[in-house]
C-alpha cells in the first residue's frame, strides 16, 4: 500500500502541476537565500580573521591624539612624536623588538606620462622587519641615504604596474610633488585586504627626506612597534603607556594624549562590522525565508477547496481517510524534498559564486543548510498536510460538497 | 431474491444545526429498500432527498435513528468501517459529476479500483470495460474538461459501475444534461438494473425520470409522504 501512495502522491504532483511548481518554488527561494547570503556572510568573518593574524598579531600602532569619543586630546591639538620619541620607546623597553617611524601623505606620483595617486610614506629599515614587508628586486635603504636624507624610493606592487607597465623600475626617477627621487627596491605584493584597501599601492622613501622635501616638518605620525614575541601585546600596550605619559609629561588623573592600538581591537573592530554584515545578510535571509513560506501557504490554502473535494471524492469511492492522508503527505514531503534540494544546491552554488566575487573564503555551514530546509519544509508540510487533515475528517458529503 | 432487505432505515432523523435555526432534514424515516429494486425518491426542494441518499451511502451520518445495511447496523460502525462498506458495496453518481480534474477519464474509473486493492493490469481492464460499457471506450484518455456534460456523466457512471456495487446511488444523475442526453442515461440505469439486477437508489425531481424506476418515494419536510410504484410498474 505504500507503493501504492506514493504512485498516487506522484501522479497528483504531476496533475497539479503549476501548484507543484509554485510550491517547490518558494522552497527553493527560501532555502537558496539562506544558505547564498549566510555562507558569503561567514566566509567574509572567516576571511577578515585571517587577514588580521596576517598582519600579525605582536603589532601595536602608536598615534599623537585620541577619539574625540575617548575624552583625551584629538590629534589635531596633541603634540606630534619625533624620531627622538620613536628611538627612546625603542631603547627603553625591553619588552619591545623595534619601533619603526612612519609618516605618511597621499600625493601624485609621475613618471614619464604616467601618474599614479598614492600613499607616500617616510619611514626606515625597521619598518620592513616590523610590518614583515619583502624585497622582491633591488634593495632597501643604505644607512647612508638615511642618515643623509637621499631622494631614493621603494615601490608598492601597484604603484610599480600603474607607473612603469612592463619597463623595468630599478634605476629610473619618479616625482612626487616636487621631488625627483630613485627606484632602487620593488616590494612582494601582499595583495588586498578584507575590505578591499590595496595594501600594495605605496611608495616608502627615507624619513628625513620625506620630512624635509614632501611634509616640511620633523612630525612622525606613527609609530610602528614589534612586540617581543614572549611578551604579550598587552603587557607591551601598558609599559608603552607610562613611558610615553612620563616622556610627554602628563599629570596624574590626566588623560592620554595618545592612542595605543593593538591588532585585537583593529580585530574586533573588524569582526564587529563582519558581524553587522552577516547579521544583515541573515536578516534578507530570513526576509526570503519567510515570503518563500507565505508562497508556499498561499499555494496551498488557495487549492483548500480543490483539495477538499478532491478528498470527498476519494472518500466517497472507498478510500480511508488515513489512506488519503499518507498520499498528500507524501506529496508535501515529496515537493518539499524536491524544493529544498534544489534550494540547496542553488544556494551552494549562489554562496560559491559570491565568495568568489568578493574573493573570500567559501566555506558552507551544514546547520544553516539544514535550519533552512528544515523551516520550508516544515512550511510545506504542514500546509499541504493540515487543510488535508481537516478535510479528511469531514464526513465525505461536506467535503464534497466545499465551497 | 427481491424480497432480502437490503437497507432498512427506522426513524431516521437528520437535524442540522440546533435551537431556532434548527433544520430537521430527515424526521422519523422509515424505509426499507429490498436487493434488485429501483427506486426513485421524489419531492421539492428542501424535502430531504438528498439528505435520505447520502444517509444510505455511508457519506452523512444520521442524527438519530437506526440504519441497517445488509443486517449491519452502520450506526456501530466507524469512519473507516464506512469507507470499507463504500468500497465493496456501492457506487455513486453525482448531479455535478464530481470527477478529478486533470485526470482522464479511464484514471478517474480506476479511482475506486486503487483503493479495492486491485493489481495494476486489472484495474486496467475493469475500467475499459466500464467505459467501454458506457460506449466511451474511445474518450478514456481525455480529461473532463474535454468531455460533454453527457459524457463527464457516463465516466461517473462507468466509475460507479467498474467496482461492481450491490447498490448504485444516483443524486440527480440527469440533473445538468438535456432531454436527449438524460433520456440515454437513464436508459443505461435501467439496464443496469433489469439485466444485472443492480439495485438503484434515484433522487430526482423529474417525474419522466422517475418512470424509469419501479418504485416512487415522495418525500415532504424530511418525511416520506407516499411510496408506491411507479405508473409503468403498476
Amino acid at each position: 500500500m505504500l507503493w501504492e501512495t506514493i504512485k498516487l502522491a506522484f501522479q497528483a504532483i504531476l496533475r497539479n502541476a503549476l501548484r507543484s511548481f509554485l510550491t517547490v518554488l518558494g522552497i527553493v527561494i527560501g532555502v537558496a537565500a539562506v544558505i547564498a547570503m549566510v555562507t558569503v556572510g561567514q566566509g567574509s568573518a572567516i576571511q577578515v580573521t585571517a587577514d588580521v593574524e596576517k598582519l600579525g598579531s605582536n603589532v601595536l600602532m602608536v598615534m599623537p591624539g585620541q577619539d574625540a569619543l575617548e575624552g583625551g586630546p584629538t590629534a589635531s591639538v596633541a603634540p606630534p612624536f619625533s624620531l627622538r620619541d620613536n628611538d627612546h620607546i625603542q631603547e627603553q623597553l625591553n619588552a619591545v623588538d623595534l619601533v619603526a617611524p612612519l609618516s605618511m601623505t597621499r600625493s601624485r606620483a609621475v613618471f614619464g606620462n604616467e601618474n599614479h595617486r598614492t600613499d607616500v610614506v617616510g619611514t626606515d629599515n625597521r619598518y620592513f622587519s616590523a610590518a614583515k614587508w619583502e624585497v622582491a628586486r633591488g634593495r632597501i635603504f643604505e644607512p647612508s641615504e638615511l642618515q643623509s636624507g637621499k631622494p631614493v624610493c621603494i615601490l608598492g606592487e601597484t604603484v610599480r604596474k600603474e607607473l612603469f607597465g612592463l619597463a623595468d623600475p630599478l634605476g629610473e626617477t619618479i616625482r612626487i610633488k616636487s621631488l625627483s627621487c630613485e627606484v632602487i627596491g620593488l616590494l612582494r605584493s601582499k595583495g588586498a585586504s578584507t575590505f578591499g584597501s590595496d595594501q600594495d599601492d605605496f611608495v616608502i622613501m627615507p624619513l628625513k627626506a620625506f620630512q624635509r622635501r614632501v611634509a616640511g616638518n620633523s612630525d612622525v605620525s606613527v609609530l610602528f612597534v614589534a612586540v617581543h614575541k614572549d611578551v604579550s601585546t598587552d603587557r607591551a600596550k601598558e609599559e608603552i603607556e607610562r613611558l610615553l605619559r612620563e616622556m610627554r609629561r602628563i599629570g596624574q588623573g590626566e588623560e592620554d594624549d595618545f592612542t595605543v592600538m593593538d591588532m585585537k581591537q583593529i580585530a574586533t573592530m573588524l569582526s564587529g562590522i563582519t558581524d553587522i554584515l552577516t547579521g544583515l545578510l541573515s536578516a534578507v535571509a530570513a526576509v526570503s525565508l519567510l515570503v518563500g513560506g507565505i508562497g508556499i501557504m498561499n499555494i496551498m490554502l488557495v487549492s483548500v477547496t480543490e483539495r477538499t473535494r478532491e478528498i470527498g471524492i476519494r472518500l466517497a469511492v472507498g478510500a480511508q481517510a488515513h489512506q488519503v492522508l499518507s498520499q498528500f503527505l507524501v506529496e508535501a514531503i515529496v515537493l518539499s524534498l524536491i524544493g529544498g534540494l534544489i534550494g540547496i544546491v542553488l544556494g551552494l552554488a549562489l554562496g560559491l559564486v559570491g565568495a568568489n566575487a568578493l574573493s573570500v573564503p567559501f566555506t558552507p555551514d551544514p546547520q544553516i543548510v539544514l535550519l533552512a530546509f528544515g523551516f520550508s519544509a516544515a512550511v510545506g508540510v504542514v500546509f499541504g498536510y493540515f487543510p488535508a487533515r481537516r478535510a479528511a475528517r469531514l464526513n465525505p458529503i461536506d467535503a464534497l460538497r466545499h465551497e | 431474491m427481491a424480497d432480502t432487505p437490503l437497507i432498512q432505515l427506522r426513524g431516521i432523523s437528520r437535524i442540522y444545526g440546533s435551537g431556532e435555526t434548527e433544520v430537521r432534514a430527515l424526521d422519523g424515516v422509515d424505509l426499507t429498500i429490498c436487493e434488485g429494486e429501483f427506486v426513485a425518491i421524489m419531492g421539492p426542494s428542501g424535502s430531504g432527498k438528498s439528505t435520505a441518499m447520502n444517509v444510505i451511502g455511508c457519506l452523512d451520518a444520521p442524527t438519530s435513528g437506526e440504519y441497517l445495511f445488509n443486517g449491519v447496523e452502520v450506526d456501530n460502525l466507524t469512519a473507516d468501517q464506512r469507507a470499507l462498506l463504500r468500497r465493496h458495496y456501492l457506487g455513486f453518481v453525482f448531479q455535478g459529476y464530481n470527477l478529478l480534474p486533470r485526470t482522464s477519464a479511464l484514471q478517474n474509473v480506476i479511482l475506486p479500483l486503487i483503493y479495492k486493492g486491485l493489481k495494476h493490469s486489472e484495474r486496467e481492464a475493469l475500467a475499459m470495460q466500464a467505459l467501454d460499457k458506457m460506449g466511451l471506450s474511445d474518450r478514456a484518455h481525455h480529461d473532463p474538461s474535454e468531455l460533454s456534460g453527457g459524457q463527464q456523466q457516463r465516466v461517473a457512471i462507468a466509475r460507479a459501475l467498474a467496482g461492481r456495487p450491490k447498490i448504485v446511488l444516483a443524486d440527480e444523475p440527469t440533473g445538468n444534461l438535456d432531454t436527449k442526453k438524460s433520456a440515454e442515461i437513464m436508459e443505461v440505469l435501467q439496464n443496469l438494473n433489469r439485466s444485472e439486477g443492480l439495485t438503484i437508489i434515484m433522487v430526482t425531481h423529474e417525474d419522466d425520470m422517475a418512470q424509469y424506476a419501479d418504485r416512487l418515494i415522495w418525500m415532504v419536510d424530511g418525511k416520506i409522504e407516499r411510496d408506491t410504484p411507479t405508473r409503468k410498474a403498476a
